[in-house]
């Protein structure tokens, strides 16, 4: 017993030991280029999760596309298709890179690239295990909004570059979506930060560990998702790139390797939005002891994300002005009323309690 | 310096685009994302079927008339045929005429699959539409048994049918009879019924009863606008008034109408396929036709109840082995003119919806 103990309090602290010994190599484990190094670490980390993450999802989108619509998805190459995302890539790779004639072309080829970094960055705060945060900032929550909030320019940008009617009309309706999102977004967090009193996203995932926020903010979770899928441009909001209408918005001109970069932003940001819903909800990295931290944390994030898949497939597009309708005049007054209720909530347990 | 002007957006949708249903072409004005004024342009898929008819006998122009309607080639066939059998003044034997019956609701309800699988499809319900083409992969199997092809079916002749259903055709056209209420509901469950779909078809795109009529609309697309006018009712031609069927009727007028009356006329066909399959007698497929299709100097129209409204064929003859003049009278061809009229002060998305609930095929639009 005290051996298995042992073992998985190793295992669990895994990184945080092998982080030690790497800051052990420096004469002073505090100075300067120790530091310098570790964030270095750091950072191939978190590009090696978005990379990996997007590798894995473009697989399951597929095979989640095949489940639904009762087929079986890719399955032809390697075993049991795992190695469709590899040809896809490959594919992509040898394709040519066309720049379209009228384009604005700084703006045209940024765009993707920029909407590339933005996982990397919101990625960057996120608590993976106990101490295991790569950048531990105390304004987590604002940083994370404000940083997944720049996807909208970056749309707008590959709209407007692109010198495309179809673009254009995809990336400014990137701009009105995204934008009235982020408010119920946000205000669908501040539950949880009046609770904790922090917004730092150590803090809170610390204070879950005897019960999930999702219990006490269940209407914040609602709203957080509908307004996440929706600040993803997931199904059913996916009107940014709804092929049917606008063929494929923003994306409609790239080629090869630049649409690529689009998609792995997509899915890098969908997987940063369910690692922040499993951090702010449903207890991040906390759960029974039998197993590390660091994987029950993914384990959470990989429901968040078939859910979002599974939805993607089953419901149709909304319209643009339900799509308003239910940001301004359903989700909002929710979110505020979901505040209100949070505050009557603190102030009563503090009376009971006598604080 | 400030440079400020607002224009209109003229955005040429399609023949290449995801949502325009085969060639389709309009050129869509929009003020931001609502539509101003819609311009369809046809013509893309023209293939002078017409002209082609003249230069060919009365046989040899049955294939041609698979590709009009190509979702629905068995009725085309049967429109053209009966067509000529009227002009020849052939009867031919009951058993071809129950066959024909069947073949023709088989493709009636493949048909409206199509129209519900690509309506949900327009709006993203991926899954919907991989649902109604299963079922539909059902019916195209059963025509493979019987005529070798699965979408230009060829399976009438001018005097009856080009071939006998094999054996294991009836089991498999019955248990797909058992399985279609289940099919339905589940097209209801995954897209209807969903909360998205409703908001996005409900009031949307009215075509009221009064411009339904002076637009000459017919098919699937009048009934929903409240007029009870079918064919097959009204003008019953092959064996339909041997039939105990209904005609469902609609009076919502909007999109979300025009698209689930296809499914109460499924449950109406299904009807129709049951009764046919219990009556159906023993006996030749071919009628006593010459060799050498010849029919007598004369003109004749004649029209039936195609999936998607009323298909006419108005053929001239002159004596001789080919038609003098051959005129078709498509049914999308015709229902596509309230587009640019129901379409205009909605959203593009919603025109992208209209148009699905439409069915038009372009095949038979450009013919």
């Amino acid at each position: 017993m005290e051996t298995l103990n042992y073992l998985l309090e190793t295992l669990n602290n895994l990184f945080l030991i092998i982080a030690d010994a790497i800051r052990g190599l420096f004469a002073d484990p505090q100075s300067v280029w120790a530091n310098l190094t570790m964030n270095v670490i750091n950072f191939i980390i978190v590009v090696i999760i978005v990379v990996l993450a997007a590798l894995i999802l473009i697989l399951l989108e597929r095979k989640v596309a095949g489940w639904t619509s009762q087929r079986p998805g890719p399955n032809r190459l390697g075993p049991r298709g795992w190695f469709q995302t590899i040809a896809d890539a490959l594919k992509l790779m040898g394709k040519e890179d066309v720049t379209p004639a009228g384009a604005d072309k700084l703006i045209f080829k940024i765009a993707p690239m920029i909407i590339f970094c933005l996982p990397m960055m919101t990625l960057a705060v996120i608590p993976y295990g106990k101490d295991m945060a790569p950048i531990n900032i105390d304004l987590g929550i604002l940083y994370f909004v404000a940083i997944s909030s720049i996807s909208t320019l970056c749309f707008l940008m590959a709209g407007w570059g692109s010198n495309n009617k179809y673009s254009l009309l995809g990336g400014m309706r990137a701009v009105a979506q995204m934008i009235s999102y982020e408010i119920p977004l946000l205000f669908s967090l501040l539950g949880v930060v009046m609770i904790t009193q922090s917004f730092n996203l150590g803090v809170i995932v610390e204070a879950q560990g005897t019960i999930p926020f999702i219990v006490l903010q269940p209407l914040a979770f609602v709203i957080f998702m509908i307004a996440g899928l929706a600040e993803l441009n997931r199904a059913p909001f996916d009107l940014v790139e709804a092929d049917q209408e606008v063929v494929a918005g923003p994306f409609t001109e790239y080629t090869g390797l630049r649409w690529g970069l689009f998609f792995l932003g997509e899915y890098g940001n969908m997987t940063a939005m369910s690692a922040l819903a499993a951090t702010v909800f449903l207890g991040g990295w906390q759960g029974p002891a039998f197993l590390p931290g660091y994987v029950w944390f993914f384990m959470k994030v990989g429901v968040m994300i078939f859910m979002m898949m599974w939805v993607r497939w089953t419901f149709p597009r909304i319209r643009i002005d339900h799509l308003m309708h239910l940001a301004w005049k359903v989700l909002l007054p929710l979110s505020i009323v979901n505040i209100l209720l949070t505050g009557l909530g603190i102030y009563i347990y503090r009376f009971v309690m006598g604080g | 310096m400030s440079i400020e002007k607002t224009e209109e957006l003229i955005l040429n949708m399609g023949p290449q685009h995801p949502s325009m249903h085969g060639l389709f072409r309009m050129v869509v004005h929009l003020a931001g994302e609502t539509v101003t004024n819609i311009e369809p342009k046809i013509g893309y898929l023209h293939r002078g079927m017409e002209k082609l008819a003249e230069s060919r006998t009365y046989s040899q122009f049955i294939p041609y008339t698979d590709r009009l309607d190509y979702l629905a080639s068995p009725h085309n066939n049967w429109a053209y045929v009966q067509t000529v059998e009227k002009l020849m003044g052939v009867e031919i034997p009951e058993r071809a005429e129950y066959l024909r019956v069947i073949f023709g609701e088989l493709a009636r309800i493949a048909s409206h699959q199509v129209c519900i699988a690509s309506t949900a499809l327009d709006m993203a319900g991926w899954s919907a539409w991989s649902y109604a083409f299963r079922d539909r992969e059902r019916i195209c199997d059963m025509y493979e048994m019987t005529a070798g092809s699965r979408l230009t079916v060829n399976i009438m002749r001018i005097g009856g049918m080009s071939a006998e259903p094999p054996e294991e055709f009836w089991p498999a056209l019955q248990s797909f009879l058992d399985d279609t209420p289940e099919m339905l509901e589940e097209y209801y469950g995954i897209f209807f019924g969903n909360e998205i779909a409703m908001g996005r078809l409900k009031n949307v795109g009215i075509l009221t009863k009064e411009m339904a009529e002076n637009l000459s609309i017919t098919g699937p697309v009048l009934r929903a606008s409240g007029v009870d006018y079918d064919v097959r009712k009204a003008e019953p031609y092959s064996i339909y008034d041997r039939f105990d069927f209904d005609v469902p009727v609609r009076t919502g007028c909007d999109s979300y109408d025009r698209t689930i009356i296809r499914m109460d006329e499924i449950v109406e066909s299904i009807k129709i396929i049951k009764q046919a399959v219990r009556d159906i007698p023993g006996g030749p497929i071919m009628a006593k036709v010459p060799k050498v299709i010849k029919p007598p100097v004369g003109e004749v129209y004649h029209r039936v109840e195609n999936p998607k409204g009323e298909l006419g064929f108005y053929i001239v003859s002159d004596g001789t082995t080919k038609p003098t003049r051959l005129r078709i009278r498509p049914a999308t061809f015709i229902n596509l003119q309230m587009l640019p009229i129901v379409a205009k002060g909605w959203k593009i998305q919603d025109v992208v919806a209209i148009f699905a609930t439409l069915d038009a095929v372009l095949g038979e639009v450009d013919k």
